[in-house]
């Protein structure tokens, strides 16, 4: 491996590791989820230095791009649970 | 704070354990058996100029096709789970109304995507990808028609009679291989051809292909089960 890509492999590291510690310790949860998308990207980027693109293109689709939507529907549904939840309480009240 | 030590203690126990693999990690210098004879007999044998396609559908056929059925069983489960939901959303609320970017880019880029996806498959054993990357790729190009028109009706039907069938001939190709050739899912049933032609490779065109659509079939109903519940809101 050329000093190039050694170098271009520690600089992905630590983005996915930035990344990943941003998904799990960020307040907004679309930016969680987008950066664990990123994660499987970075991962899919380096699965191609380590001279393995069968593994990379899955990592990519199906990692980076169908979960994070996952993420997103299932996110869109558990928010109208919350929502809900406070118009009940609201109407409690009132 | 007892809880909090034991994490990083269990932390500390985890990253040592990998330190020790990275330290004494040596990269081999030439291939193991397993992988030597996979390099130097697939030409000859299966006559795939993609290794690893030549692994995953012939020697190790077995094994994709319990990865396609946890697939399909996942699907199922969800779609029996989401199933109360959707009859529910028939009142539909108002969603707020597609952009005008999305409805236009999706008319451009969805025919690309599905015909990336279908390359990706057919020519599964000649370039990396296969039946699975470039059925989790149509699946995306599905999840982009979605986005761009919630309302428009999904082909059920359509897509369960694609997902059954492809399940269907990828297991009755299996059997072929049994009675023709030497074993389950063996893809030298029909002539190996020459190495690198498109129609090549014995079955494994058909069956990357079918896998496709199977895979395929199968991401778009889960994406379209969500995406149909999510209305409930």
């Amino acid at each position: 491996m050329s000093l190039l890509l050694t170098a271009m492999t520690f600089v992905l590291c630590i983005a996915m590791i930035v990344a990943a510690l941003v998904s799990i310790l960020g307040r907004s949860l679309p930016i969680a989820i987008l950066a664990a998308g990123l994660v499987s990207l970075v991962a899919s980027v380096l699965f191609v230095i380590l001279a393995s693109p069968d593994v990379a293109m899955t990592e990519a689709a199906i990692g980076s791009g169908l979960s994070t939507f996952l993420f997103f529907f299932v996110l869109g549904r558990v928010r109208g649970g919350e929502r809900d939840g406070e118009d009940e309480s609201g109407s409690e009240h009132g | 704070m007892v809880k909090r030590l034991g994490a990083l203690l269990l932390l500390l126990a985890i990253g040592g354990i990998f330190t020790s693999l990275l330290v004494g990690y040596v990269p081999d210098t030439e291939l193991n058996d397993t992988a030597r004879y996979y390099a130097y007999h697939t030409a000859a044998d299966i006559g795939s100029a993609n290794i690893v396609t030549a692994i995953v559908i012939t020697y190790r056929g077995l094994d994709t096709l319990g990865e396609v059925t946890v697939l399909f069983l996942a699907a199922a489960i969800l779609g029996l789970v989401l199933a109360r939901g959707r009859r529910q959303a028939q009142a539909r609320r108002a969603l707020t109304p597609v952009g005008e970017l999305l409805t236009t880019g999706s008319r451009v880029l969805v025919p690309l995507i599905m015909l990336l996806g279908v390359y990706v498959f057919i020519n599964g054993h000649l370039t990396p990808g296969g039946g699975f990357q470039g059925g989790a790729v149509i699946a995306s190009g599905v999840l982009l028609l979605l986005l761009a028109g919630p309302r428009k009706p999904f082909a059920h039907s359509l897509i369960a009679a694609v997902e059954s069938l492809a399940g269907v001939f990828y297991v009755v190709i299996g059997l072929m291989g049994l009675v023709l050739a030497g074993g389950f899912l063996d893809s030298r049933v029909l002539p190996l051809g020459v190495l690198g032609a498109l129609f090549s490779a014995g079955t494994i065109p058909i069956i990357y292909t079918l896998i496709g659509l199977k895979v395929g079939a199968e991401f778009s109903v889960m994406l379209s089960d969500l995406a149909e519940t999510e209305e409930l809101g």
